[in-house]
């Protein structure tokens, strides 16, 4: 997904020391798992509301829709600041999408559908949102599961990255899932997202062809 | 102005003492009950304060249509709403609806009457005795709840409209102003919300102009200080804070039906043959409940509203 961003002329290391970093991705870590937790106190005290399983369920899915945001915003804002540890963070961010992936579908799995493998199979045919999430959720398996250093060596930058863009389609059929879902009156919500990812891809849309014309250093490499 | 209310078909265990009856009456014309009714400081001028006084509504009556089901948390009821002019989610009118102000009041009657007249919200509650009706509330959205409302039958104020031989449905226009209700201003629907019932549905017994629920004056959430209710179709049937009662000749254009026509019906009755395109209607979640339970034609009350459809397809007419 993201280029290796061309060392600033003249610019500050952006390195930083290893302890410093292995603090703020624990910060990290903990901030991810906040939402979780504040589901999960609520769950524990009956403070979801007056609907707390369609609670989970949106909540997850929100969080889901939020992380995969922050995933991709990793690369520009790497690009943009420079700052380019920044990308050490991202296979987190990427997991935690992941993680609240989990946690959706398993609010679907059990609040909806009580774990009947029928009734959850008609679902998946029958209902077209339900069915964008789902190859969203599939397309989500590959990419976590080739996560690891070890997963990316296995394959080759290459093809490990040419994997990962797939990201891109699942933000996609996100949005299509969540305009799909909403009625008119909660339009701006999936409106909001469908602008962030926009944006998001618009920009590496905007730097590929910036780099095709550009200095023969600049071209594509890395992910 | 009716004449004076006599207190028409009640046995006399089941009425108010007419004092207290009188009482509340002459309570309800007072500037106390505009304050209190509305959940508003004095004339509106006192900021609004959460835990706000809840005027008590006397009931005059119980109801044989009353479910004997466990009624769903006033909690719940009033903190889990679709009430679209003041924002799309469902704890929206519970944060919003405090700018409404439901006194001073009045509900304009019009179209196929023989005498269009605009009645004040203190003049209605007089129209009728009130009585308690615990109905089953199925939204479409696939969740229900039991609510014990306080109103008295719609076919009261249609008896009272002195409507002409044209008039063959009713329409309820809800109150639409974008300074109590922020979210008028985004054109997602076409408001004023219109909500419509056919003459024959309008009165049905079971048809109700609520005015309270759990014994109190209805929150402003709830579509205060008066607002439809129909057990048997989906809950967006039932227009809140109505402002406007006009009979026509043709079957009215709906808020939702304009929206969404694939989607939404002029019928909406309550049918778990006919699906949502976009989900089942076959199961619904009672709030408070883990489980789905199936859901009933007509929302249960198939025996007392079936034979208003007898030989319409409810698959098309959906
Ligand atoms: C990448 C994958 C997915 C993302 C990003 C995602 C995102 C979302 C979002 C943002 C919402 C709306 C939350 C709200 O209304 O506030 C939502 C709702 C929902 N999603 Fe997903 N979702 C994904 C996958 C799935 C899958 C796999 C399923 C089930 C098979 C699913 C089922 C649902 C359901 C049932 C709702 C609730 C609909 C409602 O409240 O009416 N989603 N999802």
């Amino acid at each position: 997904m993201p280029p290796n961003a061309p060392s600033r002329p003249g610019g500050q290391p952006t390195t930083r020391p290893q302890t410093a970093l292995t603090a703020i991705r624990a910060l990290v870590f903990v901030l991810s798992l906040l939402p979780f937790l504040h589901l999960l106190r609520g769950a524990l005290t009956d403070g979801l509301g007056a609907n707390p399983l369609e609670y989970l369920t949106q909540q997850t899915g929100t969080w889901t829709f939020n992380f995969l945001l922050l995933t991709l915003t990793i690369t520009p804002l790497r690009q943009m600041s420079g700052v380019h540890w920044l990308i050490r963070l991202r296979r987190m961010l990427g997991l935690f999408c992941f993680f609240y992936a989990v946690l959706h579908f398993a609010a679907w799995v059990w609040f909806e559908h009580f774990f009947l493998l029928e009734a959850m199979a008609r679902d998946i045919l029958k209902r077209p949102f339900i069915t964008v999430g789902f190859v969203a959720f599939a397309l989500l398996v590959p990419l976590a599961a080739t996560s690891s250093q070890y997963a990316q060596r296995r394959l080759g930058g290459r093809r490990w990255q040419t994997l990962h863009r797939s990201i891109y389609l699942i933000g996609i059929l996100a949005c299509v899932h969540y305009f799909w879902l909403v009625k008119i009156t909660a339009i701006v919500y999936p409106l909001t997202y469908a602008i962030l990812l926009a944006v998001l891809l618009g920009w590496r849309a905007r730097d590929r062809i910036a780099r095709y014309h550009g200095p023969p250093h600049q071209r594509m490499m890395g992910k | 102005m009716p004449p004076p209310l006599a207190f028409p078909r009640i046995t006399p265990s089941e009425i108010t003492p007419p004092a207290v009856f009188a009482a509340r009456r002459a309570f309800i014309r007072s500037t106390g009950a505009l304050i209190l009714a509305g959940g508003l400081g004095s004339a509106g001028t006192v900021a609004f304060a959460t835990p706000t006084p809840r005027e008590r509504l006397a009931v005059s009556r119980r109801s044989p249509l009353s479910t004997s089901e466990a009624t769903t948390p006033y909690r719940d009821v009033t903190r889990y709403n679709n009430f679209y002019e003041f924002g799309p989610d469902k704890d929206s009118p519970a944060k919003h609806a405090h700018r409404l102000r439901t006194r001073p009041w009045s509900l304009r009657i019009e179209g196929e009457v023989r005498r269009p007249q605009t009645i004040s919200i203190e003049d209605l509650l007089a129209w009728a005795p009130l009585e308690e009706r615990i109905y089953r509330l199925r939204c479409v959205e696939g969740w229900s709840m039991v609510i014990p409302w306080i109103g008295f039958p719609l076919a009261e104020l249609i008896r009272r409209a002195d409507i002409t031989g044209n008039a063959k449905y009713v329409e309820f226009h809800s109150l639409a102003d974008p300074e109590q209700m922020p979210h008028v201003r985004t054109p997602l629907l076409d408001w004023p919300y219109v909500e419509g019932l056919r003459l024959d549905e309008a009165m049905h017994p079971l048809t109700l102009l609520a005015v309270g629920l759990y014994g109190e004056v209805l929150p402003n959430q709830n579509g205060a200080p008066v607002r439809l209710v129909v057990p048997w179709k989906y809950g967006f049937k039932s227009a809140k804070s109505i402002v406007r009662v006009r009979f026509v000749e043709r079957q009215p254009k709906t808020a939702w039906v304009k929206a969404a026509p694939e989607e939404y019906g002029f019928y909406s009755n309550v049918n778990p043959a006919v699906d949502h395109p976009r989900w089942s209607q076959a199961q619904e979640r009672r709030i408070g409940e883990f489980r789905k339970r199936p859901t009933l034609p007509f929302n249960g009350y198939a025996e007392q509203v079936a034979q208003l459809y007898a030989g319409m397809d409810l698959r098309r007419n959906f």
